[in-house]
C-alpha cells in the first residue's frame, strides 16, 4: 500500500493519542471531556440501545437521500424538458435550499402528523438541491456535436435520452449525490434534534439530547462518534460508486 | 485509378447548392449567393478563411440546418429515411463513456441493428482501419490519431454515399495527418463515396481533392475553383510533383484575393 493511503489513519491515530494524553495528564474530569478510551468503553457498554437509535437515524438518512435522488432527478428531467417550467419553479427550489432546516423543522413537525414522515421530509429538503441543480446542468452538458450526430442518424427521443443524455449527466448526478449524502445525514439529525426525545422510536440525536440532560458526556461523545462514522461511510460509499460507474472514462476519476 | 466528376445529370446522389444564403437569428449573414455542385463519387475540398461559412455549408448539406434563401439538394435533405450521409467533426466527438466498438456501432444501433448483427461489420471496419486490437478501449485510452480513425469508422459503418468532413485532421500532428490523408483516399476509393472536405490547409486540400473551392470572408461565397486533374492513388511522392505545387500556388493566390 502506498504511504499516502495510510496518512488519514496516521493523522486520526495521532489526534486520538494526543487527546487521550491531554485528558490524562491535565486530569480533565470525564463530564467535561472524556478520553477516547472512555468513549470507546461507553460505546461498547451502551451499544444495544445506541444501535437501535443508529438504525433509526440511518433509515431516515437513506430514506431522505433516496427520495432526494428520485425527486431531484425527476424535477431535473422536467426542467431540462422545459426552460419555462424551470424559470417558474427553480426559485422555489432555491428558497427551500437557503432556508435553514432548523427554522422550518418545527413547522414541518406541526403540519406532518407522522414524526417519521416529518423527519424524512426534513432530510429530503436539505438533500435534494445538489442532486437537482447538478442533474439539470448534466442533462444540458451533452456535447453539441454528439447531439447533431444523434439528429443526423434520426435517433428517437428515447434513444437520445438513454444513449446520450443520461450518460452525459451521470458524472454530474454522482457529484450531486456525494454532497447530498452528507447533507441528508445533517438534515435527519437536525430534524431529530428539533423533534426532541419524545416518541417510541428515536434516533441518535435524541440519545445526544438525553445524555446532555443527564450530563453523561461520554455517552454524548459515543453517539457523536457513531454519527461521524456514518458520515464517513456514506462518503466512502459514494466515492466507490463513482469509481464503479464513471471510473474508466470520466476525467474526474483519472489519476 | 483516375476518376472524373460524373455527369451533372445524376443529381439524385450528388449535392447541389443553388443561390443559397444563410443568416443566423442573431442577424449575421454566414453565406451569400453560394452555388456549387458536387458530383456523385467526387472528392471536393472547401478552403477559406476562418468563419467564412465552410462549416455552415456542411451543416446545410447534412440537413442539420436549413438555408434562409435558395435551394439545397443532397441525400440527407431529399431522402430523409436513410442514413446516407455521414459527418466527421473537427473533434473526434466520441462518446467518452463507451468503448471504441460501441462508438462505431452507434449509427447502426440507432437504426435498430442489434450488437450481434453489427459485430462482424464493425470488427471488419476496425481491422481495416488499424483499430482491431482496440475495440474494447475507451476513447481516453487512445491517441489523437486513433480517436480520429474511430470517428471515421463510425462515419463509414452505415455505408454512406456522402461523407462530410469538417477540418477533421486540424488538431493532429503533421505525421499523423499525412498518414490519415493517404488512408482517407484509400477508403474513398474503396467505397465510391462523395466527399466534401473542409480544411484550412491549402496543401491538404490539393493533396486530397479533385476540385478545390475557395471561399471569401464572411458572408461566404465561392470565389474560385481549382481543378486538380491528377490521378489517384496519390502518395507522398505526389507532393513533390510540379502539378501539386502549381495547384497549391493557384489555391493560395485565390485565398489571398479572398
Amino acid at each position: 500500500m502506498k504511504p499516502e493511503r495510510l496518512l488519514p489513519a496516521v493523522t486520526l491515530l495521532g489526534l486520538l493519542v494526543g487527546w487521550e494524553a491531554l485528558v490524562r495528564l491535565a486530569q480533565i474530569p470525564h463530564y467535561t471531556l472524556p478520553a477516547p478510551s472512555l468513549v470507546a468503553q461507553t460505546l461498547w457498554q451502551n451499544f444495544p440501545s445506541l444501535a437501535a437509535s443508529w438504525w433509526f437515524t440511518l433509515r431516515i438518512t437513506f430514506g431522505g437521500l433516496a427520495l432526494a435522488a428520485l425527486g431531484g432527478v425527476t424535477i431535473a428531467a422536467v426542467f431540462a424538458l422545459s426552460r419555462r417550467v424551470e424559470a417558474a419553479l427553480f426559485p422555489l427550489a432555491v428558497v427551500l435550499q437557503v432556508t435553514p432546516i432548523v427554522a422550518i423543522a418545527p413547522l414541518i413537525l406541526i403540519y406532518v402528523e407522522s414524526t417519521t414522515a416529518a423527519l424524512l421530509l426534513c432530510a429530503w429538503v436539505v438533500a435534494f438541491f445538489p442532486v437537482l441543480s447538478n442533474t439539470v446542468i448534466g442533462l444540458r452538458a451533452a456535447d453539441p456535436n454528439l447531439r447533431d450526430l444523434f439528429r443526423l442518424y434520426r435517433a428517437t427521443p428515447w434513444q437520445r435520452l438513454r444513449l446520450l443524455l443520461v450518460p452525459s449527466a451521470l458524472p454530474y448526478f454522482i457529484a450531486g449525490l456525494k454532497i447530498s449524502g452528507g447533507l441528508s445525514l445533517i438534515g435527519a439529525v437536525t430534524a431529530e434534534m428539533v423533534a426532541g426525545v419524545a416518541g417510541r422510536e428515536t434516533g441518535l440525536a435524541s440519545r445526544i439530547l438525553e445524555a446532555s440532560f443527564r450530563s453523561e458526556t461520554p455517552k454524548m461523545f459515543a453517539a457523536l462518534a457513531l454519527l461521524m462514522i456514518t458520515g464517513v461511510l456514506i462518503f466512502w460509499a459514494f466515492n466507490a460508486l463513482s469509481r464503479v460507474l464513471i471510473g474508466r472514462w470520466h476525467a474526474s476519476e483519472q489519476p | 485509378m483516375h476518376r472524373r466528376p460524373g455527369s451533372m445529370h445524376a443529381v439524385s446522389e450528388g449535392i447541389i447548392l443553388d443561390h443559397v444564403g444563410k443568416r443566423f437569428t442573431v442577424g449575421v449573414a454566414a453565406l451569400q449567393e453560394v452555388s456549387l455542385q458536387v458530383a456523385p463519387g467526387e472528392f471536393v475540398a472547401l478552403v477559406g478563411p476562418s468563419g467564412c461559412g465552410k462549416s455552415t455549408i456542411l451543416r446545410l448539406v447534412a440537413g442539420l440546418d436549413a438555408p434562409t434563401l435558395g435551394r439545397v439538394e443532397a441525400p440527407a435533405v431529399t431522402d430523409r429515411r436513410e442514413a446516407a450521409t455521414a459527418f466527421v467533426f473537427q473533434e473526434p466527438t466520441l462518446m467518452p463513456w463507451a468503448s471504441v466498438f460501441d462508438n462505431v456501432w452507434l449509427p447502426l444501433r440507432l437504426a435498430g441493428v442489434a450488437r450481434a448483427q453489427a459485430a462482424v461489420q464493425v470488427r471488419e471496419l476496425l481491422q481495416g482501419m488499424g483499430l482491431g486490437d482496440f475495440e474494447q478501449a475507451y476513447p481516453a485510452e487512445l491517441s489523437g490519431g486513433m480517436r480520429m480513425r474511430a470517428s471515421i469508422a463510425r462515419a463509414l459503418v452505415t455505408r454512406p454515399r456522402v461523407l462530410l468532413m469538417d477540418e477533421p485532421f486540424a488538431a493532429l500532428d503533421e505525421i499523423t495527418r499525412g498518414r490519415l490523408n493517404v488512408d482517407l483516399l484509400a477508403w474513398w476509393a474503396e467505397r465510391s463515396l462523395t466527399v466534401v472536405f473542409v480544411t484550412h490547409s491549402v496543401y491538404e486540400s490539393v493533396f486530397l481533392s479533385q476540385r478545390v473551392l475557395v471561399m471569401s470572408e464572411r458572408p461566404g461565397r465561392v470565389i474560385a475553383e481549382v481543378t486538380i486533374d491528377e490521378p489517384y492513388p496519390r502518395t507522398a511522392a505526389f507532393r513533390a510533383t510540379e502539378a501539386y505545387q502549381d495547384a497549391c500556388r493557384r489555391v493560395s493566390a485565390a485565398l489571398v484575393a479572398a
